[in-house]
């Protein structure tokens, strides 16, 4: 099957200091991908450089659209980024609130982007709202609240709703549950598995933590101070890990 | 009508030629992309910002001696602003003024569209004080811009989604949002969403100034203009269970007048000039 | 019966009647003379011409007798008047190093080439209220003249290479503000125009701001020179410069600390303020506001309103402010009528849902 997303050699600098550097890999249809790290390795400027929110200092990212073209994202107009974000694409931002409408109710943020795709339909925004937010295990009769009365938790799962809405083909995830706690984390990793199963998503997944990535990824990448050291299937990483540094990460979350 | 220099030695119409020139120029990009907000270099006009220093300058830059140039702010021609640009334009222009809708080639407004028809040879100028619909949900200029270019304008439909939500209709009863051509968003300048029908398809040429904010648009004659709505909750104009008191109109914007300190209050029509005609008319008929 | 707002014509006219009479007050008393303002009131001429973006102090002093002292309608009279003036040409670029100077203060040296000068300055007055007639002029010994030419005290640092270098020739070609629209983002040159014409309370209250932690801009009065400075022309007809005259200018020259980024090493950074007249407050607040609003070029992180170039540059300007802020006077009639409606209807739909639940209870 061909490649969803193919990058390569994509490196991105701030200034001198390297915030990734010359990263290879390519992402199927209805693949999650966990990429794992400690805080500055870079793992999240790999994300948003993949995503075209930021611009690559060298490699390239190839994007196969669902017309059958490929896209190149470094030479993607604005236009062209809106236009995937808002009908190909979509973000989870680790911290809710960045990724929420916060002073519109959650119905609205639900319908949102589907609004922005040309639905005019009052009754059936609702509907699909209520289907929504049943979903993921929020009371439909809350559709009117706004989400700032909701707990952290109902605020990550009404924002990965109104991300999954419009059934985007590739979803970007940074760190979508590292806020929260275990058990609510858990609640969450539990409903991101389910809906990427049923809706066939291709997803990449920020995560420091490999409990996340072996739940959830197929197939897992290990970056340490802007590299990939280590890359592969994540069974495969976390019972067989080759470089001393994935071994320290393997042992670490062993020990705990 | 000869009269076109006036004693205090400014230009006809009070701008310079090269100004007139900019803003005309500024005006045919605005008719040749309906709804686009055209930035142009406003100047500083001897009036107040926000009291129509753009609607000024789109009527400076068109009106030629001929024309007959009726004001109005709420409907009404004798409201003081209406009553001060019409001054202004009779000191720096001298051009015939009138108070009858039917007999004016230029019409400056703040906040109506005159109740009688409007026809083919007829300008119809706004003064615009906000003249993007998106800013109250999105206060960056570029921002807007962008989302204008792209015609992004989902925000704009959850702010209709939350007033049915809350209120069970949409709740904006003025400066409704529009759709000019199937492309642009546009604000129609303060109007009640009364006169928002009255922007469709009309025969004049409608050109809205926003001095202030530095941007002129346009909506050419018999373009089609939508107002914003959800398919099953489609757009509603106002409506009065009263009639007009003076004319007796059913189909008017009423204006409500409280009449003494018991809070009894009259339903008058806020276009003067068509109560007026309504009621000549109906006493010619009677006399007759 | 209804009385219609009808007589809007009348009643403007007595309003003007009656602000003619309150402008000029009591007719025994001589009506001040334009030369009177000029000279005595030195200070509010120079804030009006430089808001009014005009360097004419007798408009100046003719605006602020007809605003009767309200300096910002004087700002807006002398500003509807300039719109109407025809342009000749434009002068080349200011040499304010080459000014003549009468005031001039650093805050980052004891003691500079040129040496500090005090000059004509209230810093130094005890604020106390002088009762009775001011002062008769006695004469003074003048002083020593200055040195014909002071070097600029931020010239010291750029010899050292502490400071940024700005490229002149860097700059873009200035846009006219009074001609074309303010676009978003906009350039340096740009801003500082907008600053320039910029109401000297906002820019203070702005400035302000960013020395209480809303941004950082840790700076330094590096230099604050007042004189007057040559104005030059090049006609196109002639190929070569003439002077036509002199002004009076405040320049500020603000130092800040910069640890480096985006590339830029650590070093000092400029903030610029300049005003036409005596205008020391607006020149410095000028240049703070300035600093802070560099963020994006120097990478810094912009949280504050007064680095937010959108917050501060569409809301500068008092003319445009005092009219929009002021139109709300205007009739509203038909749109409160809109939302008189709009309110009836949901007032009714409430009582009829509370009404409905009190049934079902």
């Amino acid at each position: 099957m061909s490649a969803l997303l193919q990058v390569r050699g994509l490196s991105h600098h701030y200034g001198r200091r390297i915030g990734c550097e010359n990263v290879s890999f390519d992402l199927h249809p209805g693949e999650l991908l966990c990429i794992v790290g400690e805080s500055g390795s870079g793992k999240s400027t790999l994300l948003n450089t993949v995503a075209a929110q930021l611009t690559p200092t060298a490699g390239a990212v190839h994007y196969h659209q669902k017309n059958g073209d490929w896209l190149d994202l470094g030479a993607l107009s604005e236009a062209d980024r809106r236009r995937l974000a808002r009908e190909e694409w979509g973000f989870v931002t680790q911290n809710p609130r960045d990724g929420l409408r916060l002073n519109v109710s959650a119905g609205a943020n639900v319908a949102e982007r589907l609004m922005a795709l040309g639905q005019r339909d009052y009754g059936r925004l609702r509907d699909i709202a209520r289907g929504w937010l049943e979903r993921v295990e929020i009371d439909p009769a809350r559709i009117d609240d706004a989400p700032t009365g909701f707990s952290g938790g109902m605020q990550q799962r009404l924002q990965i709703a109104r991300t999954l809405v419009t059934q985007p083909r590739l979803v970007f995830m940074d760190e979508p549950t590292a806020g929260l706690d275990v058990s609510v984390q858990a609640r969450i990793l539990d409903l991101l598995r389910r809906l990427v199963n049923e809706l066939g998503l291709a997803a990449i997944m920020v995560t420091h933590d490999l409990a996340v990535a072996r739940l959830l990824a197929a197939r897992t990448i290990v970056m340490q101070g802007g590299h990939v050291v280590e890359s592969g299937l994540t069974d495969q990483i976390l019972d067989d890990p080759q470089h001393a540094y994935t071994q320290l990460l393997v042992s670490s979350v062993l020990t705990t | 009508m000869s009269s076109t220099y006036n004693s205090n030695a400014y230009n006809f119409g009070f701008l310079d030629e090269n100004t007139k020139r900019m803003l005309r120029r500024a005006l045919l990009k605005a008719v040749a992309i309906p709804g686009y907000q055209v930035p142009f270099g406003s100047r500083e006009m001897p009036l107040p910002y926000g009291w129509g220093t753009g609607g000024i300058q789109v009527t400076a830059a068109l009106l030629g001696p001929n024309d007959v140039l009726k004001v109005i702010d709420q409907g009404a021609d004798d409201t003081t602003n209406a009553v001060n640009i019409r001054r202004f334009f009779g000191r720096v222009a001298g051009v015939a003024t009138t108070e009858r809708t039917a007999d004016a080639s230029v019409i400056q407004t703040r906040h109506r569209i005159p109740e009688t028809p409007l026809r083919e040879d007829q300008l119809l100028v706004f003064q615009v004080p906000e003249p993007e619909p998106l800013r109250t949900l999105e206060p960056r200029e570029a921002e807007t811009r962008t989302m204008h270019a792209l015609a992004d304008y989902g925000l704009m439909h959850v702010k209709l989604y939350e007033d049915i939500a809350q209120y069970g209709h949409i709740a904006t009863s003025y400066d409704y949002p529009v759709m000019v051509d199937g492309r642009f968003l546009t604000s129609p300048s303060p109007i009640p969403k009364f006169d928002n029908p009255k922007l469709d398809r009309s025969p004049a040429l409608m050109l809205f100034g926003a001095g202030r904010e530095k941007r002129l648009y346009a909506i050419p004659p018999y373009t089609r203009v939508e107002s914003l709505a959800f398919d099953d909750h489609p757009f509603e104009i106002q409506r009065w269970e009263h009639r007009c008191a003076i004319c007796n109109a059913g189909d008017s914007y009423l204006d409500e007048v409280v009449v003494d300190d018991r809070g009894t209050r009259m339903f008058v029509c806020s276009d003067t000039d068509y109560c007026s005609q309504r009621s000549d008319n109906a006493a010619t008929e009677e006399a007759a | 019966m209804y009385v219609a707002v009808k007589g809007g014509e009348r009643a403007i006219a007595r309003s003007l009647e009656l602000l003619a009479e309150a402008r000029r007050g009591d007719t025994a008393v001589p009506e001040l003379e334009l030369v009177q303002i000029r000279q005595q009131l030195r200070l509010g001429v120079a804030r009006v011409m430089q808001e009014g973006s005009l360097y004419d102090e007798e408009l100046a002093a003719l605006a602020i007798r007809q605003a009767a002292g309200d300096l910002q309608e004087a700002i807006f009279l002398l500003r509807a008047y300039r719109t109407t003036l025809p342009r000749f040409g434009y002068t080349e670029p200011l040499t304010t190093q080459a000014m003549r100077v009468r005031r001039r203060v650093s805050g980052t040296f004891k003691d500079i080439p040129g040496g500090q000068v005090l000059g004509p300055t209230y810093d130094y007055t005890q604020r106390l209220l002088e009762f009775g007639p001011s002062i008769q002029n006695e004469t003074v010994e003048a002083d020593e003249p200055l040195a014909a030419s002071m070097p600029r005290v931020l010239d010291l640092l750029d010899a050292e290479a502490l400071i940024e270098r700005i490229d002149p020739g860097s700059d873009p070609e200035p846009t006219d503000l009074t001609r074309d629209p303010l676009m978003f983002p906009a350039d340096r040159a740009t801003r500082l125009q907008n600053l320039a014409r910029g109401d000297e309370g906002f820019l203070l209250g702005m400035a302000y701001s960013t020395q209480r932690g809303y941004a950082e801009s840790h700076p330094f009065a590096g230099e604050i020179r007042m004189g007057e400075v040559d104005v030059l022309i090049c006609p196109e007809e002639l190929g070569f410069t003439i002077e036509i005259g002199e002004i009076t200018l405040t320049e500020c020259q603000m130092i800040n600390q910069f640890h480096g980024g985006n590339g830029v090493p650590p070093q000092f950074t400029r903030g610029y303020g300049l005003t036409m007249g005596e205008g020391e407050r607006k020149a410095m607040a000028m240049a703070l506001v300035d600093r802070s609003l560099r963020c994006d070029e120097l990478g810094e992180a912009a949280y504050a309103p007064a680095q937010n170039q959108e917050f501060v540059l569409s809301h500068s300007d008092n003319v445009e402010a005092s009219g929009f802020v002021q139109h709300l006077k205007l009739p509203h009639y038909v749109d409160f009528q809109a939302e008189l409606s709009l309110l009836r209807t949901l007032s009714a739909q409430q009582r009829k849902a509370s009404a409905g639940q009190e049934a079902l209870s």
